[in-house]
């Protein structure tokens, strides 16, 4: 037999704690906890982007784990963009043909149409379906990793989660969403293009060569390559509220709809600056 | 990584002395977990409350307390997943407690953990769960992950669910899943939370066969927090009692059974 001390610790009673709270009007007082949380969100948020930027730099760098997000965020994506892009290609051939009519500035549809969807549409229409759907499903996968402690057991097993999960998915979605903005502008674009003919027919060629009169490379370039900042707000939020979900099931929830509601609201606020800085830097 | 001789050389310990003096550093009878004044509350709520222990290579230390104690939660600061208030963890050798995260990682590689919840990966198949950390820390090829994976399930009697997913496994079938992703490194120290729960008899005798025929093998310090006080007996070359934060006693089962303490002679009470 394996001789050892046998230790008995006795245990002390310990004081209780007292609870310390000035008393304050409930009004001030809920404003105040409003306040609190949003700056605690903030800087866990801060915290949150400070662990993944350091697990960026190092290798290994998750190649594979990186294509397969490529492929469920972006590839899995594509069907409803089109979609998207579809709709607004019909709606704005509609709208604009009876305004434009009204005006007496028909000949002015193919641009009104290809430069709104270039320009606007396309990209904020893209950012929005991809929160609605990226943020939904990051959130939620995240979450649930969560709650059944399976990002812990990632962590356990020597990987840091921070990479392996959430620096491949915000990458993935950063380099998806200009594609699919691209695919939701050619949609818009052909959709707009088969909605005019129909109401009054245009060659496809004459069509294009109207709607890009007028409009350089750039004018393309910038609102593109912005949707990658969407990209890079719908990626982090979704795996930063995924990450921090509490709760079980319900927590599983609140984050899917706090990532979409969250990534929705900061893509179109991010929407009105980048318009605003490209105004000023390509006038 | 696995070397026979020391198979033979690392019995079973009679003595509670290092069986195999000549082996490397870090092996046999070395301390692999030294746990120092650990203390870790949530909220207001003191959860652990100055732990002091040592796990050795080759021993096997049964945790016991009722539930709620922070069994749990202590198991999951050994491996870094939380951080205590204050104290130390020193796991071979080395001061975790502030360790930088890659440096944790690479102890991490040579520590197995089975949760108590299994925590497999629900979107990945058995085979595939198993063959994550072999994936992430080892060269193999595919052929001997699959070798691998397939003794491994072997040994937790699972070799025929490898293509099932967990969510198609009974809680269980799941816990023996997740033991043998915690073995798939052939780690120097094994942490296990409740590995036989929810597990029948013959099933539970398996399992405690196995840990400890891999702590024969491997020369393994391992943890093992469990509510069955008949495999705490069969497994365990000491038992250590959790109770308000503390450990309120440590020994061999013999030494518990004589204990004169009121709390201790009521826990063990109810089965023997
Ligand atoms: N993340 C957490 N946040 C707040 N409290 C926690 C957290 N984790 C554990 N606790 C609390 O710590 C205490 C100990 O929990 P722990 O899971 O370690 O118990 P246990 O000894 O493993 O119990 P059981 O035998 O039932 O598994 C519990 O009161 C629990 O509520
Ligand atoms: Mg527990």
């Amino acid at each position: 037999m394996v001789t050892h001390n046998i230790r008995i610790h006795r245990h002390s009673i310990r004081p209780a704690v007292v609870q310390t709270t000035p008393p304050l009007p409930s009004a001030l007082r809920s404003v105040g906890n409003l306040l609190n949380s949003f700056l605690e969100w903030f800087g866990e948020l801060g915290l949150f982007v400070w662990q993944v930027m350091r697990a960026a730099v190092r290798r290994p760098f998750e190649g594979r784990e990186l294509l397969r997000q490529l492929d469920e965020l972006g590839s899995k994506s594509m069907p409803l963009i089109a979609l998207a892009g579809a709709a607004i290609g019909a709606v704005l051939a509609l709208e604009t043909r009876s305004s434009l009519v009204r005006f007496g500035a028909k000949s002015m549809l193919p641009a009104a149409i290809v430069f709104s969807i270039i320009h606007e549409t396309g990209p904020v229409v893209t950012g929005l379906v991809v929160s609605g759907r990226v943020g939904a499903g990051i959130g939620a996968e995240l979450g649930s990793m969560k709650v059944t402690e399976q990002i812990d057991a990632i962590e356990a097993s020597g990987v840091n989660p921070y990479k392996f999960l959430a620096f491949t998915r915000i990458v993935a979605c950063i380099l998806v969403l200009p594609l699919l903005t691209v695919a939701a502008d050619f949609c818009g674009v052909m959709v707009g293009w088969i909605s005019s003919t129909l109401v009054e027919p245009i060659s496809f060629l004459k069509f294009i060569n109207q709607g890009l009169a007028g409009t350089s490379f750039s004018d393309f370039l910038a609102p593109t390559f912005r949707t990658a900042v969407f990209g890079l707000i719908i990626g982090t939020i979704g795996c930063f509220q995924g990450m921090r979900t509490q709760g079980g099931t319900e927590g599983v929830g609140r984050s899917a709809t706090s990532s979409v509601v969250l990534s929705s609201l900061l893509v179109i606020l991010a929407d009105v600056i980048l318009v605003k800085l490209i105004l000023v830097f390509f006038p | 990584m696995m070397q026979p001789e020391q198979a033979v050389l690392a019995g079973v310990e009679e003595t509670g002395i290092s069986p195999a003096p000549e082996s490397s550093p870090g092996k046999s009878g070395a301390p692999a977990v030294i746990l120092q004044g650990l203390h870790k509350s949530f909220g207001n709520q003191i959860v652990l409350d100055g732990i002091d222990l040592t796990v050795k290579s080759g021993e096997t230390l049964a945790m016991l307390g009722r539930s709620g104690t922070g069994k749990s939660v202590l198991l999951k600061l050994i491996i870094g997943l939380q951080q205590p208030d204050s104290g130390s963890i020193c796991i071979n050798e080395q001061e975790i407690v502030g360790l930088p995260i890659d440096a944790m990682n690479q102890l991490r590689k040579k520590m197995g953990f089975l949760f108590q919840h299994a925590a497999l990966y629900d979107s990945l198949t058995v085979e595939q769960n198993i063959a994550f950390p072999l994936k992430r820390h080892t060269k193999m090829t595919e052929n001997e992950q699959t070798t691998r994976v397939k003794e491994l399930l072997a040994g937790v009697g699972m070799e025929a669910e490898l293509k099932k997913m967990p969510s198609d496994l009974s809680g269980g079938m799941q816990k023996r899943v997740g033991l043998a992703r915690a073995l798939a490194l052939e780690p120097g120290i094994l942490l296990l939370d409740e590995p036989t729960a929810g597990l029948d008899p013959i099933t539970s005798g398996e399992i405690d066969e196995l840990i400890l025929k891999l702590q024969e093998e491997h020369d393994m310090a391992s943890i093992v927090v469990t509510h069955d006080l008949h495999s705490a007996k069969t497994i365990a070359d000491r038992l250590a009692l959790l109770h308000e934060g503390r450990v309120v006693i440590e020994g061999t089962f013999s030494e518990l059974e004589n204990s004169t303490d009121q709390f201790v002679s009521e826990f063990l009470k109810r089965d023997s």
